[in-house]
């Protein structure tokens, strides 16, 4: 009996027997240029109804604490920011990160053009999990790591490991095709940049 | 220049005026327009149905009737779009690789009305008088398969005394769609009747599109509402003069009852 | 559980029904036509839109035409990345791989993100058969499983359903399944949401084992992605400890680069946004990270069916936007139901016949219910030409009739027009029978069309299909050929 694998790999050779496997992919084009890429991505995450504050390294801790108003967050181990109160994730479980009301974690790419914030999950991002279940996610951004478009976002990016693409706080248009904030994500994402 | 006039089954059994039109206006701008007597239909009926095979023989008296003409022109999107874009279909279904060559060289020769007034000749002011309160529907393959673009609202702004009113969401289909309309009828009904009430909403006495098949559904829906709108294909305002204006107490549409007594 | 499309009338007599369905109409105008302007909109904002296009349908259709070569590299970088690898030929080898999977772990329940190729072959019916409760974490999806609905449309399964009726549901039958909906909830969507919420929390936070789909299998990479808004994708992908994805053999796109126009094409074309707001991509097991066992089903169901057909294949390049329903004036008028698949719309009348043939009425009805506008493929982002297909299909149906006994009346007719149509002289006589008709119909009709032309109002026969709702014109008594005889093209006599 052959198995599936060979029948379905069969099939397909003979479907396409005859047929020229080579196609001209046209190159996508690139985006035009938009000027000042942090501004754009500041107006663009805005555009979600998710909150962006700038401000400069020495200001970060502070505006934290600020944004936090004294919830208490769950951090990645790698985060390099001293986050009062907050929980250092070595393994939580999810129920445990399902009592805690935040997560504070860097990114690893912003995207101007579409307002989307990329983790790549390093250590200071930490797993996938605690940037998931917790109920508003502050997210730092430097603004070197600010680029203009998908296409160069890819290009940085390492497929090999696990990646979360965050545009704006969870959202549904399944009610009416209307969007509405606030699904079963971080009902609340707090964009912060630091320039 | 040699021209000639590819009618359409449709309006050559049913609205030869407006045929009567295209050679009326191509003649008034000096176009001296020839009508090959081989011609039939472009077989879109039954490309459309599924009919290929049937369609072949169709197409090739297409080919044969229109050969050595320079341009062929048509009052209507859907059987130029059909000659453009669906006769290389049936040709590669037959097999046959002369009919191959004659319709893909027929194809490109092949101008809708309003194509062949404003690329081909050049003009947008054809000369026409039709003092009354238009709106415009644009056929689905008008617009979306041939690209006629704005050429129809350019020529009908140029007509003395037309008041052109936009159609809202003139971009939908009429429901139409060939035999889409009998055998979806209620669907096809459906979609007419939102078209209709978008056509009433404008005020306008006429409709006016490029496609008599598309006009002959949404005017009998019209007809059917006893809605005071009338139809009308874009020739035969463009044909409209002065002269054809003090004729009659309206725009000429269809067979009048006194043309023939 | 939900319903079954099994037994489903063909298309026209499913559309009658759902034309009278006033709500249903009302709630799809609304739904898509605030989904079009959306699209339309962000759609706008990038210039080089047909220039992405043309590098979307690039990039699919050069994974396609490769295919074989694709799955395999796929299949080993699947394996490198410590996920296993099944292959399904059909529907019931599919499900019976992930019951097998997810029995092998002693679990009765599952949780899924939403996943056109789950739905495609009714896993979640086997699962119930096997003892194991599917459920649903999309929030459409979810109205659809405890209204005991069908999904009706790609995107938003429950586009036929309104807020006041999406309250019903939850307040009579979220308390079935788990947490029930509050007692005071309203018809605001923000509110419907949060109920959701809440209800949901509970299954992802206990659920050991969790199905998805995938938009896109990266080959050389062994990535697998999955867009989406709610969050409940990452919580299926994320929190459970074995991940089985049942992914159609066309998802495979090469190379990881490749993921670039498609991640730019699908969310404006999809919910109209610039960027969905979430988007998880994987690659095998991550250690320490996410679930710890990673299955991938590739899926065929007749995909490579639709493959060997040199017109429909670009079917395949299919991203499941969901556009082309978004803006087809027959979907927007009988909704998903009438066209009796999980796929319905424009796409859905070319895909279905394609993956199971047109031996069946019901299916083989689909490739009729379009009026041929082509709206669908001035939207498509990956440029199916969806009505040459349609046209494809339609003679797919009539081929496979042509050995009848019986023809139908249908083709009777067409070739008739056909011989009529092949010489100019028999139309010429078909048209005279023709306005001697015109003449009786001119003498006795009490209708005229505005402008004075004689019509005909309802008729008996199979002219009732056209004079239900709409006058026919009288056919003229000369015709055009008639005429240009007669004046010599308008030179002699009445020349009008
Ligand atoms: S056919 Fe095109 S428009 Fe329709 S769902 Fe597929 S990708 Fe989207």
């Amino acid at each position: 009996m052959t198995s599936a694998r060979d029948e379905i790999l069969r099939r397909v050779r003979s479907a396409l027997d005859g047929v020229s496997p080579a196609v001209a992919v046209p190159p996508a084009p690139r985006a035009p240029d938009r000027g000042d890429l942090v501004a754009l991505f500041v107006e663009r995450v805005e555009d979600y109804r998710a909150e962006v504050t700038r401000c400069t390294p020495a200001e970060l801790d502070g505006l934290v604490a600020e944004v936090l108003n004294g919830a208490q967050a769950v951090v990645p181990p790698g985060l390099g920011l001293d986050v009062a109160g907050s929980v250092v994730d070595h393994g939580l479980t999810s129920i445990e990160l399902d009592g805690i009301d935040a997560v504070v974690t860097r990114a690893a790419v912003g995207i101007a053009e579409t307002g989307t914030i990329v983790l790549d999950h390093q250590p200071d991002q930490g797993r996938r999990v605690i940037s998931l279940v917790p109920d508003l996610h502050v997210c730092i951004v430097d603004s070197s790591q600010v680029v203009a478009d998908v296409p160069d976002a890819i290009a940085l990016l390492d497929p090999a490991r696990p990646l979360t693409w965050i545009s704006g706080p969870s959202a549904t248009s399944d009610i009416e095709l209307d969007r509405v904030e606030g699904v079963h994500g971080p009902r609340t994402l707090h964009v912060v940049v630091v320039a | 220049m040699r021209v000639a006039l590819q009618v359409t089954c449709v309006n050559d059994a049913m609205f030869p005026d407006t045929g009567k039109a295209v050679v009326r206006l191509l003649r008034r701008l000096g176009v001296d327009v020839d009508f090959p007597r081989a011609q039939t239909c472009c077989g879109q009926p039954m490309v459309n149905t599924g009919y290929l095979d049937e369609a072949v023989p169709v197409v090739r008296t297409f080919v044969d009737a229109f050969a050595g003409y320079d341009a062929i022109v048509t009052p209507s999107g859907s059987c130029a779009g059909s000659a453009r874009h669906q006769h290389s279909i049936v040709a590669e279904r037959s097999g046959d690789a002369v009919l191959q060559a004659a319709v893909a060289e027929t194809g490109p020769r092949t101008y809708e009305l309003s194509e062949f007034l404003v690329d081909v000749l050049g003009v947008t002011d054809v000369g026409a008088y039709f003092p009354h309160r238009v709106t415009y529907h644009p056929t689905c393959h008008s617009l979306r398969m041939l690209g006629v673009g704005d050429r129809p609202q350019r020529l009908l702004e140029a007509v003395r005394g037309l008041t052109l009113v936009d159609l809202p969401h003139a971009t939908e289909c009429c429901g139409f769609g060939g035999t889409f309309a009998l055998k979806n009828a209620d669907t096809s009904v459906a979609m007419g009747a939102d078209k209709a009430r978008h056509v009433r909403d404008t005020g306008a006495e006429v409709l006016v599109a490029g496609d008599n098949s598309c006009l002959m559904h949404i005017g009998g829906m019209l007809s059917r509402q006893r809605a005071g709108v009338r139809v009308m294909h874009l020739a035969e305002i463009l044909a409209s003069t002065e002269e054809t204006e003090g004729e009659s107490d309206g725009p000429v549409v269809g067979e009048r009852a006194g043309d023939l007594a | 559980m939900s319903g079954t499309f099994v037994g489903m009338p063909a298309f026209p007599t499913a559309a009658r029904a759902a034309l009278g369905n006033t709500q249903l109409r009302r709630n799809l105008a609304h739904a898509t036509h605030t989904i079009r302007d959306k699209r339309a909109q962000v759609v706008g904002e990038v210039e080089e839109w047909e220039a992405l296009r043309l590098a979307g349908a690039g990039v699919k259709e050069a994974a396609l035409r490769d295919l074989a070569t694709h799955l395999e590299t796929l299949e080993e970088s699947l394996i490198r990345a410590g996920a296993v690898v099944h292959w399904a030929r059909d529907a019931e080898e599919a499900c019976e791989i992930v019951a097998q999977v997810a029995k092998s772990h002693q679990v009765d329940e599952v949780v899924k993100v939403k996943s056109m190729a789950t739905l495609e072959i009714g896993l979640n019916d086997h699962l119930e058969r096997e003892g194991i409760a599917a459920w649903e974490t999309d929030l459409a999806e979810l109205i659809v499983q405890l209204g005991d609905d069908l999904p009706s449309h790609i995107l938003v399964p429950a586009i036929h359903r309104n807020r006041a009726e999406i309250r019903e549901i939850f307040r009579t039958r979220m308390a079935a399944s788990g947490r029930p909906a509050p007692d005071d909830l309203s018809d605001d969507p923000a509110a419907l949401a949060g109920a959701a919420r809440e209800h949901m929390r509970e299954k992802f936070l206990r659920a050991k084992v969790a199905v998805s789909g995938a938009n896109f299998a990266v080959a050389d990479t062994g990535t697998l992605v999955v867009v989406e808004s709610e969050g409940n994708g990452r919580m299926c992908l994320t929190l459970p400890e074995v991940l089985i994805s049942v992914v159609g053999i066309e998802k495979v796109v090469a190379t990881w680069s490749d993921l670039d126009p498609m991640l730019r094409l699908l969310p404006r074309s999809s919910t109209g946004e610039r960027m969905n707001p979430y988007t998880s991509t994987w690659s095998g097991v991550h250690p320490g990270d996410g679930p710890q066992e990673v299955h991938v089903v590739l899926l065929d169901n007749g995909r490579t069916r639709a493959l060997a057909d040199d017109v429909g294949r670009q079917a395949l390049r299919c991203i499941r936007c969901s556009a082309c329903l978004n803006v087809c004036p027959v979907y927007e008028r009988t909704g998903g139901h009438a066209y009796g698949s999980v796929y319905p719309g424009p796409i859905g009348a070319i895909l279905n016949p394609l993956l199971k043939g047109v031996s069946d009425e019901q299916t083989a009805s689909l490739p009729y219910a379009s009026s041929l506008c082509g709206a669908c493929f001035e939207v498509c982002p990956v440029r199916i030409d969806i009505p040459s297909v349609l046209v494809d299909q339609r003679a797919a149906v009539v081929d496979s009739h042509r050995d009848d006994r019986r023809p139908k009346a249908e083709a009777v007719a067409m070739k008739a027009a056909a011989w009529a149509f092949s010489d100019s002289r028999r139309l010429a006589w078909a048209e005279r029978a023709s306005g001697l008709a015109g003449r009786v119909m001119s003498r006795f009709s009490r209708t005229t069309l505005p402008g004075g032309r004689a019509a005909a109002g309802r008729l008996p026969g199979p002219a009732a299909g056209w004079t239900g709702a709409r006058d026919l014109p009288a056919p003229p008594e000369e015709s055009f050929r008639a005429w240009w005889d007669r004046t010599d093209g308008g030179q002699f006599g009445e020349g009008r």
